[in-house]
């Protein structure tokens, strides 16, 4: 079998997961490479599930939210997401992991359309990087 | 030994998913699943049958959670989670995975989509495993509601909230009610007369028995939570008993200390003891200590008794008068807020190629109103404030501060009427005269505005200069305005007798207020709705409302629209006897919290304080889980979302194929 890459989406109940639904109800096509996982807010999303979701085998990171600045529905989670978020690519850079394997992306619940291209776009960027390399080579 | 039994009902939805999923392999790699006790599948789970299935299904097998594979939780949880707590489990022990929004219809390749549908349903399976029964948090709720702003937007809340039959404390900082509709001489389109249509609702709330009416008060201090806040209202003192004045105007007669008086712009003066206008509620007169000899001579030395002058105490035969009163900090208790702290005009003296403010004969939309008020200061005569000549020549200045980024980025959406209603009443008393409104654009949506502005370009002949008005300045007793048209290309050069200034509409200053409710406001200082289109008079402290144009420049129908939707809202919480609060909020472990702030510093609610350790507020808080991300310990957690349970989500996420482990 070839080898397809894995992402994991954790995407904010409101506006993100909301918007891949919309995609659900429009009939959008997008690889399937993507599992959602729906949390509350993408302020919720803890720098370590990402390391986490690196470490069990995924290859890229997908975190939905609210458009800033003032979609959020708890009024600034989203601003929180970006700041971590930014910080956890850093880290990765240091690590020897492409920043690119995680992607921040607000979508509104009615951007069907643009979560479908998203995960798109994500799943050929992460085919170009190939799989992410987890021994450390010496 | 298993935490739960968890059950998982896989659903067709008709060829819905079971098209693109291959429902058999879905059920087998979850029969393989460890932490589930039992698989079945169904054509339609949200049916009658489906639905009996579920609850026969839970009962026989003894299970005690549930996941639902099956369309998006925003169609059924609900559902489902009704038809657990039939069958007698915890409604947060039932779990959604989404497998047709999310898989079947966004995919074609069936092997891939099965495989997407257990990598879906496992990850639901795995945080039901972690989740734990929470009971829905019960509040009792004070009946009564708290209105902060006296203009036309809280006189509507409050009125509507009286009728419904719970009490209200309004709470207006002046000494009247009224706000900036009580100045106003007519109401665009249809030319109300203000005051006609005002006064009547001021007094029905002066007379309501539901009403409790604190003028000349302020709100200092918030605390508690939705059904429960309890609020500090300082009092300040008005020096006359409004329940003892009887109007005679004897103490105003004697009064010897002037002051400009507010309510018409400073057109005019009044005394230190004054009724803010004859039809103020409280009708009583006020003493304002800032001009009052009596007070002024002191300076708050002593009590306050007047050693200088005091006339209007020897005058006042009601003996209404009492200058020992004091501040009073008064404490009530209410279930809801309704904040409509309306608005003022953006200051003339903060445009420089206005001149500052400084030309006599350049006023603002709001000395123009008085000036047009029959009980204004020149009694409804439109005259130049330099020589109370009539203006033969006036021009109207419209974005004065608005849609300018160097002032007001937005517009003030109320300008582009009044204008065309100054206008017209410029032309109406002053037939002779010549009307000039320079404009950027023309916005005139709502109802009949569009044709008002047509009567008044076409009708009463007011020309339209469509062109920014680039500087003003006096000259030979006539202000001069450089502009251009911009619709002849053509700069223009005019003299006037009189410049009006659409001044734009910036908030009421309310720092304080807004701090005291941590309540958002945008970038501009107006409060912030919790969503624009579908929530737009709640804020994002659940129980706090807001209304008029404290949200944002508003017009009266659309004020009045939405002081009554806040009442409405505020009325939602009144009419409860105890509040449901979702309980998935956050905790702390108080082992090993380090009460180092972070929580409290990020939570958008103020939910977090911090003593010994954090504690969270299980009313305020909301459940976003942004505290859980940031605290640096682990102490804190949310319930249900804990890091256990979405980590265990993300490696089922990850797992190989088939359900193996």
């Amino acid at each position: 079998m070839t080898w397809e890459p894995r992402i994991v989406a954790i995407l904010c109940r409101w506006c993100a997961y909301a918007g891949a639904d919309l995609a659900g109800v429009s009939r959008l096509k997008y690889p399937p490479n993507v599992i959602p996982i729906r949390v509350p807010c993408s302020g919720r999303v803890d720098p370590q599930f990402i390391l986490e979701a690196f470490e069990n085998g995924a290859d890229g990171v997908l975190i939905g939210g609210c458009h800033i600045p003032s979609d959020c529905h708890y009024v600034a989670g989203n601003f929180k997401a970006m700041k971590r978020i930014a910080m956890v690519r850093k880290m990765l850079e240091v690590a020897g992991i492409e920043p690119e394997r995680v992607r921040l992306e607000w979508i509104s619940a009615s951007e069907g359309e643009k979560f479908a291209r998203v995960v798109r776009e994500f799943t050929e960027t992460l085919r170009d990087l190939g799989p992410l390399e987890r021994e450390v080579k010496r | 030994m298993p935490k739960r039994r968890i059950g998982v009902f896989v659903c067709h939805c008709g060829r819905n998913i079971a098209g693109t999923v291959n429902i058999e392999k879905l059920v087998a790699a979850l029969e393989k699943n460890p932490r589930v006790a039992y698989v079945t599948d169904y054509k339609y789970m949200c049916s009658d049958p489906g639905q009996k299935l579920l609850e026969d299904a839970i009962r026989e097998k003894k299970l005690d959670a549930v996941v639902i594979a099956a369309c998006s939780p925003s169609m059924h949880e609900d559902t489902f989670r009704k038809a657990g707590v039939r069958a007698g489990i915890n409604p947060y022990l039932v779990e959604i995975a989404n497998i047709r929004e999310q898989v079947s219809w966004v995919h074609d390749d069936m092997e891939r989509a099965t495989e997407k549908a257990i990598r879906v349903t496992e990850t639901v399976v795995e945080k039901v495993w972690g989740d734990e029964p929470l009971q829905d948090i019960e509040v009792g709720v004070v009946k009564r509601a708290l209105v902060v702003g006296g203009g036309i937007a809280g006189m509507q809340a409050a009125l509507d909230i009286a009728d419904a039959g719970y009490e209200v404390v309004l709470v207006e900082k002046s000494p009247t009610i009224g706000g900036h509709m009580a100045q106003l001489s007519e109401t665009f389109p249809t030319l109300d007369c203000s005051q006609c249509i005002l006064t009547p609702k001021m007094v029905a709330v002066s007379r309501h028995p539901n009403i409790r009416l604190l003028t000349n008060s302020e709100v200092v201090d918030v605390e508690g939570y939705v059904g429960n806040f309890k609020v500090k209202i300082k009092k300040r003192p008005r020096y006359v008993d409004p329940d003892v004045c009887n109007l005679c105007g004897e103490c105003e007669r004697v009064c010897p200390a002037y002051a400009p008086n507010e309510f018409d712009r400073d057109l005019n003066v009044r005394k230190a003891i004054y009724i803010p206008f004859p039809q103020a509620i409280p009708a009583a007169y006020v003493i304002d200590p800032d001009v009052c000899l009596s007070f002024r001579s002191f300076k708050g030395a002593l009590s306050g008794k007047p050693i200088i002058c005091g006339r209007c105490s020897e005058v006042c035969e009601a003996k209404a008068i009492n200058y020992d009163e004091g501040v009073e900090i008064e404490e009530v208790e209410v279930g809801a807020i309704i904040i409509a702290t309306g608005y003022d005009l953006y200051g003339k003296e903060n445009i420089g190629e206005y001149g500052y403010g400084k030309y006599e004969n350049v006023i603002d939309s709001l000395q123009f109103e008085r000036m047009l008020s029959s009980t204004g200061p020149t009694g409804g005569k439109i005259v130049r404030p330099s020589d109370g000549k009539v203006p033969k020549r006036v021009a109207f200045i419209q974005c004065c501060g608005s849609r300018d980024e160097q002032h007001l980025p937005y517009c003030s959406k109320i300008c582009c009427m009044y204008t065309a209603k100054h206008a017209m009443m410029y032309r109406e008393r002053v037939p002779d005269g010549e009307a000039y409104v320079f404009y950027i654009d023309i916005r005139a949506g709502g109802k009949g505005y569009e044709e008002f502005v047509k009567r008044v370009q076409e009708e009463f002949e007011v020309k339209y200069v469509r062109g920014r008005v680039s500087k003003l300045y006096e000259e030979g007793g006539k202000v001069r305005v450089h502009a251009a048209d911009t619709l002849l290309g053509k700069p223009i050069k005019m003299d006037f007798d009189l410049v009006v200034l659409a001044m734009g509409i910036v908030p009421s200053p309310i720092d304080e207020l807004a701090g005291a409710l941590r309540i958002q406001r945008d970038s501009y200082g107006f409060l912030k709705e919790v969503h624009p289109k579908l929530r737009p008079v709640e804020s994002a402290t659940t129980g706090i409302f807001i209304a008029g144009a404290a949200h944002g420049p508003k017009d009266i129908p659309d004020t009045v629209a939405q002081a009554s939707a806040a009442a409405s809202k505020a009325l939602g919480i009144l009419t409860q006897e105890k509040l449901q609060h979702e309980p998935v909020v956050c905790t702390v472990d108080e082992d090993v919290c380090a009460a180092c702030h972070v929580c409290e510093s990020v939570c958008p609610y103020g939910a977090i304080t911090v003593g010994e350790v954090a504690e969270v507020n299980e009313v305020l808080c909301e459940g976003c889980g942004t505290c859980v991300a940031a605290c640096p310990t682990g102490a804190a957690s949310l319930r249900n979302y804990r890091n256990d349970q979405i980590i265990a989500m993300i490696r089922a996420a990850l797992r190989a194929g088939g359900g193996e482990r």
